[in-house]
């Protein structure tokens, strides 16, 4: 496996900022409400602007992009078919759990069986990747 | 759910999958990378072609996942991503003409399934506003 110890290292960091950063941007978005609703209501120049003043919105966009230089240097280190599933089953494990801890989600049975059948799913298709 | 919301669930899918795609063929453009040599090559890898129109790309899907996470939970809207895998198998069989196996076609359908059952459930569990 071309998987190093470096790159696990750097996949854990992915999936840490990745996480961090939906949680803020979740939490961001819940307090907004729907922005569909407030761009008919207000405008477009108010929904971006309610955005934009959130700090939460902020941190988040400093996570995401953590995790984004974290995965361009994954990426370089490893195969994409080994990064790309193994980084989001991770992510996909700890965003539900985050969900359920951090932002007070109702994550029933449907929820968590659809989480962990996407994650088989991944790792079925990164058991054979594409030549 | 409105036309407009499966929009946006399309637009995350899309985005995502492309602007992986791009990053991965800058990346192999810019070789070895060493952060212990040359901080700097991932502020250089901006000005690959390849990287600056995936960071578009994945700019995109950042709009399109907010907007998401402003009527859907985080546990809801998750699942819904991992449509991207189906989108690029499905992509590599029909158009790229590539023998995809059974064990990518059993993980398509299943992905497949678990985005059909989360999407038949609630968007949003949580009240919104600033009490939360």
């Amino acid at each position: 496996m071309s998987a190093s110890w470096a790159v696990w290292l750097l996949l854990i960091a992915f999936v840490v900022f990745t996480t961090a950063g939906d949680v803020f941007l979740a939490k961001a978005m819940t307090r907004i409400g729907d922005l569909g609703v407030l761009r008919r209501q207000k405008g477009l120049v108010a929904c971006v602007a309610a955005v934009m003043s959130s700090g939460q919105f902020w941190l988040a966009i400093v996570n995401m992009a953590l995790s984004f230089f974290s995965l361009l240097t994954a990426l370089n280190w490893a195969n994409l078919s080994f990064v790309g599933p193994a980084s989001s089953a991770l992510t996909f494990v700890a965003n539900i759990a985050a969900a359920r801890v951090f932002l007070k989600e109702d994550v029933d049975r449907r929820r968590w069986l659809a989480a962990a059948m996407v994650c088989v799913g991944i790792l079925l298709i990164g058991l054979d990747p594409p030549k | 759910m409105t036309v407009s919301k499966y929009l946006t669930l399309l637009a995350i899918v899309i985005c995502s999958t492309l602007g992986d795609f791009l990053l991965k063929v800058g990346m192999n453009q810019m070789g070895d990378v060493s952060l212990l040599t040359d901080p700097l090559i991932l502020i250089r890898a901006l000005v690959n072609p390849w990287v600056a129109a995936g960071t578009l790309v994945l700019i995109g899907f950042f709009v399109a996942f907010t907007v998401a996470l402003s009527w859907a939970d985080l546990s809801y809207v998750m699942p819904a991503t991992a449509l991207g895998y189906v989108l690029t198998t499905i992509l590599s069989a029909m158009v790229l003409g590539e023998h995809v196996s059974g064990y990518r076609w059993a993980g398509v359908i299943i992905i497949s399934l678990a985005v059909g059952f989360v999407t038949q459930g609630k968007a949003r569990t949580v009240p919104e506003g600033p009490q939360t």
